[in-house]
């Protein structure tokens, strides 16, 4: 019974706040790729693997109610932060879900910046490649964002860290 | 002479009821077609459940993957060519890439996909790059280029002009499925002038934008668009087949998991249910096998899985009601408890859905979106996000409409012949007494 809308409220919960639209992807799509069900397909996009019909439920939850959404100026641009509301709380309180580790590993994620959490994520997309072809992925798909080797070695350090703590 | 140069000695041409001619004259394409996995997609409707409610709706993904192919054709070969900003030698790449989009879809994907976890995108990759027949015509072109192809599809390529004619906010894919689908169903809706589309595309570094002069029939495109979203893919008495055919693999799965003895072996369901489906496994489902599963099912003991799969295959579908989860969530949960103790599984037999979509969205520098604007290109060579001079597209950028309905079985709840007074309840609930 709305169990994925639920299962995102979770996330959310767990996480106190996320602050980034772009930045709650990737920790979605983080925690579904290391372990937890969630159901959002995403492909690849701009900023890596994006899914648009996370963005629907994170939508759909705002407007419910169950989910607070502020925009707010941040520079030469807009970000958005995500907190459950009171009416959210009580729903999950009613559809109870069980994820286990989930806030750990959110609460982790929540401590880095969208840039490296971007970068996390590709390299889990292309986990199907060899270490030197995901560093040509990340070098063409994503000149912009010039990550560098190291980055790149720490993605993997962290990839590794957060599957620990599922174990 | 190369492969990839191989033209067929007389040109090959498909009769279509949306673009009148499909045109084949490269060697490649016309021994992608003839193979086992592009067949295989004549036997995979493009619009699942629909054909329950729009009987003309049954036409498969094997005619929409040759449209895309045809709408690509005619933007490579009657407009980007000759053009500097189009690179020729992508052209090959570009029409097989158009063809096999939508290669990796399995029956009923929408379902399944939910279920069992796939992504239809996954096999896709897999086919390409896999021991297929697919794959031996695409190494005949080169041995990088089943991975090129691959990659196009998957958006991971960095050939972005070349992603975005067949996967954006106006692309050949969205071109081609909006004419068929209303062709096939029938609808006045879906239909806008393609050609004139097509007349005014022009190729930029990294997408397809559109001359100022085309703007309104590009407008009428996003129209028809959101028309055809509401009228007919999120028609509720599809998904409501939609909904039933879920819950039928999701209890078949179920029972599997608790050693439950079908009467018929589910052989083509084994390693999905183990969670390990190899890709000749995949390719072995297609509507005809999962019917013919629904149909023996009927006759199963489990009373749940013979209930769905009669009402799947007779069109006894769940009736609806609107629902409104912030206000009514409540009322969900009492209502679950009622289907409880009626004896009505309410995991089975009570479900909500939900539909959303966005007609059309804009993305302007530094905002945190993923989508990719529709750019006009101005008579002074600027480019011009789409909303900003449309009025009419920007009434309704940004804006999702999104639809919740709380699915059940009306017969159960109106058989009065047991737990009387708890199924009069849930009518009042459901405000159906």
């Amino acid at each position: 019974m709305l169990n994925d809308h639920a299962k995102l409220m979770q996330a959310i919960m767990v996480s106190g706040e996320i602050t980034g639209r772009k930045k709650l992807q990737k920790m979605i799509y983080i925690a579904k790729k290391i372990a937890f069900p969630f159901q959002e397909r995403f492909q690849f996009h701009f900023y890596g693997p994006y899914s648009e019909e996370l963005t629907t439920r994170v939508e759909e939850l705002c407007n419910m109610g169950f989910l607070d959404e502020v925009k707010e100026k941040k520079g030469g641009y807009f970000q958005y932060r995500y907190t459950l509301t009171d009416s959210g709380k009580e729903f999950l309180s009613l559809n109870e879900v069980e994820m286990p580790f989930l806030q750990d590993c959110l609460t982790d994620m929540n401590g880095q910046n969208a840039r490296f959490l971007e970068l996390v994520s590709t390299v889990l997309y292309f986990d199907n490649l060899s270490k030197a072809d995901v560093a040509n992925k990340v070098f063409t798909l994503k000149s912009s964002q010039r990550y560098t080797e190291a980055e790149i070695d720490e993605a993997y350090r962290y990839i590794e860290t957060l599957k620990v703590k599922i174990q | 002479m190369a492969y990839s140069a191989e033209k067929l000695f007389e040109e090959k041409v498909f009769k279509d009821p949306v673009h009148r001619y499909v045109h084949v004259r490269d060697r490649a394409i016309w021994d992608l077609i003839g193979t086992k996995e592009f067949q295989r997609l004549r036997r995979i409707k493009q619009l699942g459940t629909t054909f329950l409610t729009f009987h003309g709706a049954e036409h498969s993904r094997f005619n929409h993957s040759l449209g895309v192919y045809e709408i690509v054709r005619r933007i490579i070969d009657d407009v980007f060519a000759g053009r500097p900003e189009w690179d020729d030698n992508d052209r090959l790449l570009t029409l097989c890439a158009a063809l096999l989009h939508d290669l990796g879809h399995g029956p009923f994907s929408h379902s399944f996909e939910k279920v069992f976890d796939f992504d239809h995108e996954d096999f896709t990759r897999k086919i390409i790059l896999g021991e297929t027949e697919v794959n031996e015509i695409l190494l005949k072109v080169g041995p990088d280029f089943p991975a090129k192809v691959a990659e196009v599809i998957a958006k991971t390529s960095e050939k972005k002009l070349v992603i975005s004619l067949i996967s954006s906010q106006i692309d050949a894919d969205r071109m081609d499925y909006l004419q068929r689908d209303a062709y096939f169903t029938g609808v006045s809706y879906g239909h806008f002038d393609m050609e004139r589309i097509l007349r005014v595309m022009r190729p930029r570094e990294d997408q397809v934008v559109i001359k100022k002069s085309g703007m309104h029939a590009v407008e009428d495109y996003i129209m028809s668009r959101y028309q055809m979203y509401w009228q007919v893919y999120f028609h509720p008495v599809s998904r409501s087949a939609e909904v039933i055919l879920t819950k039928i693999l999701h209890r078949a799965k179920q029972l599997f998991e608790e050693n439950y003895a079908f009467k018929y072996e589910p052989l083509h369901f084994t390693s999905i249910f183990h969670g390990r489906v190899t890709l000749e496994d995949y390719l072995k489902l297609d509507e005809s096998v999962i019917l013919y599963y629904f149909q023996i099912w009927q006759e199963e003991e489990d009373a749940i899985l013979r209930d769905l799969c009669r009402r799947f295959v007779n069109r006894n579908l769940f009736k609806f009601a609107e629902f409104d989860p912030a206000k009514e969530y409540k009322k969900l949960a009492e209502l679950n408890s009622l289907f409880k103790k009626a004896g009505i599984d309410p995991e089975y037999y009570l479900v909500v859905d939900s539909s959303s979509d966005l007609p059309y969205d804009f993305y302007r520098p530094g905002e945190e979106e993923e989508r990719l604007p529709i750019h006009l290109l101005m008579k002074n060579g600027d480019l011009r996000e789409l909303s900003r001079e449309s009025e009419i597209v920007d009434a309704i950028s940004g804006k999702r409409r999104t639809d919740h309905k709380l699915y059940y079985p009306a017969d159960f709840i109106w058989d009065d012949s047991t737990k009387k007074n708890l199924k009069r309840q849930i009518r009042a609930l459901l405000e159906i007494e």
